[in-house]
């Protein structure tokens, strides 16, 4: 059956069984490789990506359940220009990647917690961030979150300024 | 090299002789095994050889010139460098192109690293001497290896192992660095030759040949054509640190880019037009075969094309995953145990402990005479059981490998650690030549240790399917097929005694250790005791057992440092300063054991419920002392709250990525230590996925490690697997600390609870 969603703002139409999970329509139908699989059960976090701006872990949704939504994958955080989201700039920063397999999850998480929170917590961070890294990169996911905050804030009060200005 | 046939000047004779007319010498291609012959000879070897066209067919596209296989000059200056080993996060492809860009004075920015194609062309001749050196000469990584890998290292030049830590100690020191320096060399000869200067007046940096007296300059891609005519020295003089520009420098990894914006291609993201997708289920217990599967229900899934029947396994093949998995799970095949039906852990352990007991060892190690000094009247005497679990890779990425086979010839893309002897191993399962295997390495998610040929069954197959498809087909494992197929560190256990002499240091040590395999190479023991003695009983489980981050240095590592912390407590004195009696004085050890104290504050005063622990292991050369700090939570579990290594490998080719790999093979360290296991129960493994192998998360593990390197300059040492073995033994001594109860079975879980 065909169902209809956006994906990365574009319009989509995927011919598939009613309960293939989303990470497959993804990376089998649409061609969107970044989306790794790695457990199937929504243990890992390898797989995530944004149902319209809530966090998901599409191994575990069935594509019947994503008709009509919007969904955001890695592919889509670069801005319309190209650059890097400034998540993605902060990992480049702080050379996070050693493999590099679980990342696109992990980017894709700390866009969600720094969307949701603005400034997280190093407890907040501790909370939300439970994607499975085998090679061990955590210290630097964490000091890549905290410096993506921080020009975040920075940005914003740039932004504010100019608009009171 | 007396019997080397090439040409060969040294750099005070280039400075002086005119240069060669081009076309009168031959182009030297790296190359050979003959300089093996006799074992430790070090230097490239650069023999002519029918190497050379391959490898410029290989590379070459018109407006480039390869150099002795291993890399090539664009006419725009950019510079490709090929590797022999693969990359699987660990940062060799940027340490390779540090290494040999330093040594060419190439413009960073211009320079890629590639992937060596898998052909003999670039067969990693200088890995092999280094193995070889180390073996002839001190103890080291060639022990450390797999038995399966040592043999294949001797029968099977040339290599593209990646392994041992090796890449930058060997391939990298002995191989990249010579490469570029002899190229430069060639380069600088065409330019004086262009000019008509002597050779003396010339000088290079970021991609040109500068002649400072005329002011003029030649860019490497102009000059390129022509000095890849050029014989190329054999033993070119090579930098010394002081000139050194990008090497033990913080250079950014070249791939992190494309694995930030998900653009990175893994094997598991392979595809190609008509390509099937299949899955499989191999028999739950090692050993087992496929008895029967009745292939209907499977087949009545929609997108399922075929079942087909492995020796020991069921694949199903569909046009899509998620269809070859419902497919597969609608099947109830039928597989016989191999006769292992009867084995768990537990009997593991108990045919283990029955063996050390009965006296006969397999090996032996050591020096001095034990006995004697147990048998000493009134001598303190402390023993120990200790027992570590099988554990699983658990690497992120499933294994995938896609395969085509068509007109008698096998093609396959996936990323596996030694591409030739991947083809290898295809072209036996297939039942064709090895030179109609083509094998296209990929980018991998993950390795550590899993995926070397000679135990990567999935290389069988996908040989197997594509000889029986007509469209090309990647097969991909399903986690749990990951999980419960492993070719895990096997589950080992361990006596220790040892005596205190009335001095109060320890008088004679002795390990008896049971596990498949002689550990006798990694039993790297830092400490100065008398007398030692290492026994090793030969147990072999049903599983294949494989080399696990850091190999036998992970158990051997935790037996010795929990031990000697137990020492340490008889004999009444703190952990670190009962080392330090122990370790020589001015030696590496001790620096390194005296740097991680000093900077973690050792001794200082720690809040209630808070202890901290010491260890310190030498594994793939490399010294490495780690001080964990850690309390226990309510539930038992340990909560780790700080961590510092201190790390002397020599030199660090590059401090970013070096930090990288510390920290990360202490945190995986940590992870096994707190949660791995993977059991057996009537003959299977009992675990199937993250769900129940537990790997460490962000929260868990410590917020900031310090990890500090000590540039002594010795020999070269790894970086990608010694961060590892000192936290198991770190970690559980800081239990100890904090709570007083020594755990000596891995995992710690919830062993400390009050």
């Amino acid at each position: 059956m065909a169902i209809d969603f956006k994906v990365n703002g574009r319009d989509v139409s995927v011919d598939a069984d009613a309960d293939t999970p989303l990470l497959w329509a993804l990376r089998e139908d649409l061609a969107l490789t970044g989306t790794k699989f790695g457990c199937g059960i929504a243990a890992c976090g390898a797989c995530s990506v944004h149902v319209d701006g809530t966090l998901t872990r599409s191994c575990s949704v069935a594509i019947s359940d994503i008709a009509g939504k919007s969904v955001t994958t890695i592919e889509g955080l670069k801005g319309a220009d190209g650059a890097m989201h400034q998540v993605q700039q902060a990992w480049i920063d702080a050379q996070v990647p050693q493999c590099g397999y679980c990342q696109s999850g992990q980017i894709m998480a700390a866009v969600a917690l720094i969307e949701a929170t603005g400034s997280p917590s190093e407890a907040q961070i501790d909370e939300a961030m439970t994607n499975i890294c085998r090679c061990g990169t955590y210290p630097r996911i964490r000091k890549a979150i905290m410096a993506a905050t921080r020009q975040a804030a920075t940005g914003q009060a740039a932004t504010a300024l100019q608009g009171e200005a | 090299m007396a019997d080397n046939p090439t040409p060969h000047l040294d750099a005070a004779e280039i400075a002086t002789t005119p240069p060669k007319k081009k076309g009168v010498v031959r182009r030297a291609f790296l190359f050979g095994s003959a300089l093996l012959v006799g074992g430790a000879a070090f230097g490239v070897y650069w023999g002519d050889s029918s190497a050379k066209a391959r490898a410029r067919a290989l590379t070459e596209t018109g407006n480039d010139h390869n150099f002795l296989s291993w890399m090539k000059i664009a006419e725009d200056d950019t510079v490709t460098v090929y590797s022999p080993h693969i990359d699987f996060g660990q940062g060799t492809h940027t340490a390779l192109g540090q290494m040999l860009a330093d040594e060419l004075d190439a413009d960073w920015s211009k320079v890629k690293v590639e992937q060596a194609p898998a052909d003999s062309a670039f067969a990693n001749t200088p890995l092999g001497q280094g193995f070889l050196a180390e073996m002839s000469g001190a103890p080291g990584v060639i022990n450390a290896l797999p038995p399966a890998l040592i043999s294949m290292i001797a029968r099977a030049m040339p290599l593209q192992i990646t392994g041992g830590s090796s890449a930058v100690r060997f391939t990298g020191q002995v191989g990249m660095r010579a490469v570029g320096a002899a190229v430069r060399l060639a380069l600088i000869e065409e330019a004086a030759d262009r000019l008509g200067v002597p050779v003396s007046e010339l000088a290079t940096a970021d991609s040109k040949v500068i002649h400072a007296k005329s002011g003029k300059t030649l860019r490497y891609g102009e000059l390129a054509a022509g000095a890849a005519e050029r014989s190329l020295t054999s033993d070119p003089v090579l930098k010394t640190a002081k000139d050194f520009k990008l090497i033990g420098k913080p250079v950014p990894r070249i791939d992190i880019p494309t694995k930030v914006d998900g653009s990175a291609i893994y094997g598991i993201d392979f595809t190609l037009p008509d390509m099937r997708v299949a899955t499989i289920a191999a028999a739950p217990i090692r050993g087992g075969k496929l008895l029967s599967v009745d292939e209907t229900p499977a087949l009545a899934v929609t997108g399922v094309e075929k079942v087909i029947r492995l020796d020991d396994a069921v694949v199903v093949v569909a046009k899509r995953y998620w269809q070859a998995q419902k497919g597969l799970r609608a099947l109830s095949p039928q597989f016989s145990d191999g006769g292992h039906g009867g084995v768990s852990s537990a009997s593991i352990h108990a045919a283990q402990e029955a063996l050390r007991k009965a006296g006969k060892p397999d090996n032996k190690g050591g020096d001095g005479d034990v006995d004697a000094a147990f048998g000493v009247a009134g001598a303190r005497t402390v023993s120990a059981d200790y027992r570590v679990p099988f554990l699983h890779h658990a690497m992120m990425e499933p294994f995938a490998l896609t395969g085509h086979f068509t007109e008698g010839k096998l093609t396959l893309w996936g990323g596996l650690q030694d591409p030739l002897s991947t083809r290898a191993r295809a072209a036996k399962a297939a039942g064709i030549d090895v030179d109609d295997v083509v094998f296209n390495p990929m980018i991998m998610g993950g390795g550590f240790g899993r995926r070397f040929p000679d135990m990567t069954e999935i290389i069988d197959q996908v040989a197997l399917l594509a000889k029986q498809l007509p469209y090309p087909v990647k097969l991909v494992w399903s986690r749990e097929e990951d999980v419960r197929h492993g070719t895990y560190r096997p589950q080992s256990s361990a006596q220790l005694k040892a005596t205190l002499g009335e001095d109060g240091r320890i008088a004679a040590w002795r390990t008896d250790y049971v596990q498949s395999g002689d550990a006798e190479g990694e039993t790297t023991f830092v400490y100065t005791v008398p007398a030692t003695s290492r026994r090793h009983f030969n147990y072999q489980s049903n599983q294949i057992d494989g080399p696990w981050r850091a190999v036998n240095s992970t158990q051997i590592g935790f037996y010795n440092e929990s031990f000697i912390d137990e020492l340490a407590e008889a004999a009444g004195e703190d952990p670190y300063q009962f080392r330090r009696k122990h370790l020589a004085a001015g030696s590496r050890h001790l620096k390194v054991l005296d740097t991680v104290a000093k900077r973690a504050g050792w001794g200082s005063p720690l809040p209630d419920g808070v202890g901290r622990g010491i260890a310190i292991v030498e594994s793939f050369g490399t010294i490495v002392a780690e001080v964990i700090e850690a309390t226990v939570r309510e539930d038992g579990s340990p909560k780790v709250l700080k961590a510092w290594a201190v790390v002397d490998c020599g030199t660090t080719v590059n401090p970013l990525n070096a930090e990288a790999q510390i920290a990360g093979g202490l945190i995986m360290g940590l992870s096994s230590a707190i949660g791995e296991e993977i059991t057996l129960d009537k003959g299977a493994v009992v675990q199937s996925n993250f769900n129940d192998y537990a790997i460490l998360k962000l929260a868990d593990a410590p917020p900031v490690i310090d990890v500090h390197f000590i540039e002594s300059g010795a020999k070269i040492g790894g970086i990608g697997e010694p961060g590892l073995p000192p936290a198991s033994p770190a970690l559980a001594n800081a239990l100890f600390a904090a709570t007083g109860k020594r755990i000596r079975t891995l995992p710690l879980r919830t062993q400390a609870k009050a």
